[in-house]
């Protein structure tokens, strides 16, 4: 075996006494994409933040070519040729992808001046050796979120990158762009950079990865090359004794004759709704699946009453209901639970309990003002229900991991006690753990007699889930299927990409 | 790492956002300090302290309504410039021979129809705050010197006088009452009532409040409009403690108010905002002031410290923020 870019031994971290890693080990290779997996807790971010400098380590030894090195700041870690792209970007939006490439790095002319033409020429050679076609004078903020990414890889490429670590750098992005990612991965992978992918999408990490690392619990549970190992096994792995659960269609069984729950005829909503009708019976759970741009989130948004639809009706248990404000679709026993929930779900500054109170204030109100009493007991309630774990109620939201957060946000809408529960990517971003309880969550309340339209671009999670599927390209639904007579997710996958 | 919900009632304790108690250790640090430095120069008497209040309760009244404004992510600058057209426009209607009580209702009506055009413009044409606040404080200052001319209204009603800031009950001045009333209803919606709950979920993520089926648009109307009322009451209190309605009430008490309200530990950026902390930030500029004042020091040299103070208690409450 050639020698390993970066090997890290017997790393071990705590906070406060409380062990977060305990003597892991994990080894990159030159040239080569590790995956690094592992549910809420599991230890990754510690490790990739130990990696950037920014916590030190307690224990072990990290090598970097073979030489020990001490990171002891993120600066250190940059000197050592270690990057990382944040699942939050760090571009200036109102800067060219040129100026953002080399932000705080600028070449200068004689004169101490910023050698604009000199960022332009070395940024367009970087792109160009990526092959990737984008303009290194338009503004970053004219751009999609993909070419957010590339540039900020082209600004890692700047400086003598040996090691990139990307943090689920897939999360917001299109099919399309995923791919011209992968692809570029590919190309920094035969320039000898060697990438550390952290993502939760399984289907990702078989496509772009050449090894696999598992952490559970803070401490390593398996590495194995991706063509040696299958995809139950990894999810056992991570999941540990919790195999079976995951993922498993269950027949689920509703009264099909029964008079549908929730109604909708023929809405249309600006230019990307076209024409939809379908209809959810009590109990039912109908899985929305389609690209991204297909109108899926519009629809979501226009059912909820965010954006006004032109044309159609919509009915709650057989009686005509007008949505023009979510107020409107709260009353009429609709909830949503949001595509972000950290833009549009959560106030992430303000504590569990308020968040869950903030969708029921009416009914929690005694008199003039709020009653303590009656948010602590909601809040209670669903964090026992839902099992979000935090260390209390009142602890702000935004200090939980995402699967919690996205739990609030599922709890903040039962606790409206709707009749239609609508949810537009509810597992982005979540560990396999929270996915398979937020599944789980998900099926309760349709046990309940309820109706559910879930809207995902993650197929086996959709799979897993529904009922029946609707497909839905263009801003029209174009197909429906009942979930029996779809035999496998590359049906499906299929499915929607078919014109 | 994590624990359950259940079995942590002591952690609480952890979890204390320091900010909010900055300016009660700062107000203490600062107090103590005067009454040691000023003992002999009587700052300590019951009269000088009564003074601070005297001095403080108007700006107080104003940053109990700007604490809602900022909670929301919005800011009012127009809020010197409502003080002084209130001053005018009710000082001209008890000229004219109006009842003060209609009189008074004339100067708060001012105040809410400003403020509820503020909101509007922010909410209709979606203009920032800021912007807005920034042109209608020029407008009503123009207007509030173009009324009269620039000359000041006397105001000669004796009750109206009395009951709006210039009397005393016992001794204690009238003021120290308006001051608590407005404190303890501000404190008490914005803690317990759905509308402070909304105010802050607006401030803290407008669109997850949006998705959560609040009415932002109607948060930020009230919010301003009862921004413009409290300035109306604060220009009201100015006039019956001069006996008059001038141009000149108010002026720069915006930022005084701002000062206040951020000093006592509300986010410039919204989403967490206390009311007892901006009365407190209010007593605390109001207390520095006139320290200042017995130190002997004038106005120009009393501006320099006082900034000083204000970035420095900003700053510490920062740094223990981070800890």
């Amino acid at each position: 075996m050639t020698q390993a870019v970066l090997q890290m031994s017997n790393i071990s971290k705590s906070f406060n006494g409380v062990g977060v890693l305990h003597q892991v080990d994990f080894e990159l290779q030159a040239g080569e994409i590790h995956a690094l997996m592992g549910g809420n807790g599991a230890g990754k971010s510690t490790l990739m933040k130990i990696l950037t400098g920014v916590y030190q380590l307690d224990e072990g030894e990290i090598t970097i070519d073979g030489k020990p090195v001490k990171i002891d700041s993120t600066q250190r870690a940059n000197e050592h040729g270690i990057s990382m792209i944040f699942q939050e970007f760090s571009l200036v939006p109102t800067l060219t992808v040129a100026e953002n490439v080399y932000l705080n790095k600028e070449p200068r002319t004689k004169l101490g001046l910023i050698d604009q033409r000199k960022i332009a020429l070395q940024t367009k050679s970087i792109l160009q050796d990526l092959q990737i076609d984008i303009d290194p004078d338009c503004e970053v903020g004219k751009l999609g979120v993909g070419y957010w990414q590339i540039t900020e890889i082209a600004k890692a490429l700047t400086v003598d990158t040996k090691i990139l670590i990307m943090d689920e750098p897939t999360s917001s992005l299109t099919k399309i762009e995923t791919e011209l990612l992968f692809q570029l991965m590919d190309r920094l992978k035969a320039k000898g950079i060697a990438i550390i992918y952290i993502s939760h999408r399984m289907d990702e990490i078989f496509r772009v990865c050449d090894r696999v690392t598992v952490l559970r619990d803070g401490k390593n549970c398996i590495t194995a090359k991706t063509s040696e190992i299958e995809m139950e096994q990894l999810i056992e792995h991570i999941v540990g004794n919790r195999v079976g659960e995951a993922f498993q269609w269950v027949e689920r069984s509703y009264d099909v004759t029964a008079p549908p729950l929730f109604q909708v005829k023929n809405l249309t909503i600006g230019s990307r709704v076209k024409n939809v009708s379908f209809e959810i019976k009590p109990g039912e759970i109908i899985g929305l699946a389609g690209l991204m741009g297909s109108g899926r989130t519009e629809l979501a948004r226009g059912l909820f009453g965010l954006d006004p639809y032109q044309q159609g009706e919509i009915y709650v248990r057989g009686q005509r209901k007008r949505i023009s404000s979510p107020q409107d679709a709260i009353k009429a026993g609709i909830a949503l639970v949001p595509e972000d929930r950290r833009t549009q779900g959560l106030v992430l500054e303000h504590s569990v309990r308020d968040n869950i109170a903030l969708s029921i204030l009416p009914a929690l109100t005694k008199g003039l003002f709020v009653s303590s009493k009656a948010s602590n007991e909601i809040a209670h309630q669903y964090v026992d229900k839902l099992s979000i774990k935090t260390d209390n109620i009142y602890k702000l939201s935004g200090l939980l991991s995402g699967g919690n957060q996205q739990k609030i946000v599922i709890a903040k809408w039962l606790a409206t006690n709707p009749d239609i529960l609508i949810l537009d990517e509810p597992t982005i971003g979540v560990d396999i753990n929270a996915k398979i309880e937020i599944v789980k969550i998900i099926r309760e309340f349709a046990n309940s007699g309820k109706a559910v339209l879930v809207i995902s671009s993650e197929l086996v999670e959709l799979l897993a889930v529904s009922d029946k599927i609707l497909i839905m390209q263009k801003g029209e639904i174009t197909a429906e299927h009942q979930r029996q007579n779809i035999t496998s997710e590359e049906a499906l996958e299929h499915a929607i990409q078919s014109f | 790492m994590q624990s359950k919900a259940s079995n942590s009632s002591g952690s609480k304790l952890l979890t204390i956002d320091w900010r909010k108690y900055m300016v009660y250790i700062a107000f203490v640090v600062v107090f103590i300090f005067f009454a040691v430095t000023l003992h002999d120069q009587g700052f300590l008497t019951t009269g000088n302290l009564l003074n601070i209040i005297r001095q403080t309760a108007i700006i107080a009244i104003m940053a109990v309504a700007m604490t809602f404004v900022i909670g929301a992510a919005q800011i009012d600058l127009s809020i010197g410039s409502i003080a002084a057209l209130s001053s005018l426009t009710c000082a001209l209607s008890i000229q004219a021979g109006i009842p003060i009580v209609f009189s008074a209702l004339i100067g708060l009506a001012t105040g809410v129809v400003i403020g509820f055009i503020n909101g509007m413009l922010i909410t209709r044409l979606s203009i920032p705050s800021f912007l807005v606040t920034l042109g209608m404080m020029i407008i009503i200052s123009g207007a509030a010197m173009w009324i009269t001319h620039t000359a000041p209204v006397p105001i000669l009603n004796d009750s109206f006088n009395f009951i709006f800031g210039g009397g005393s009950i016992g001794g204690i001045p009238i003021l120290l009452f308006w001051m608590l009333a407005i404190a303890i209803i501000g404190h008490f919606i914005l803690k317990k009532a759905p509308f402070g709950r909304k105010t802050l979920a607006t401030g803290g993520n407008e669109n997850a409040a949006r998705f959560t089926g609040i009415n932002i648009n109607r948060v930020k109307l009230w919010v301003m409009t009862s921004s413009g009322a409290a300035a109306a009451l604060a220009g009201m209190l100015y006039a019956g403690r001069m006996s008059s309605g001038r141009y000149t009430f108010g002026e720069g008490d915006e930022m005084s108010v701002i000062a206040a309200v951020i000093l006592g530990g509300t986010s410039l950026f919204g989403g967490t905002a206390t009311v007892v902390g901006s009365v407190i930030g209010s007593l605390m500029i109001g207390m520095i002031n006139n320290g200042l004042i017995i130190m002997g020091l004038d106005v120009s040299q009393q501006n320099v410290v006082k900034g000083l103070i204000i970035i420095l208690a900003v700053a510490f409450s920062k740094k223990a923020m981070q800890r």
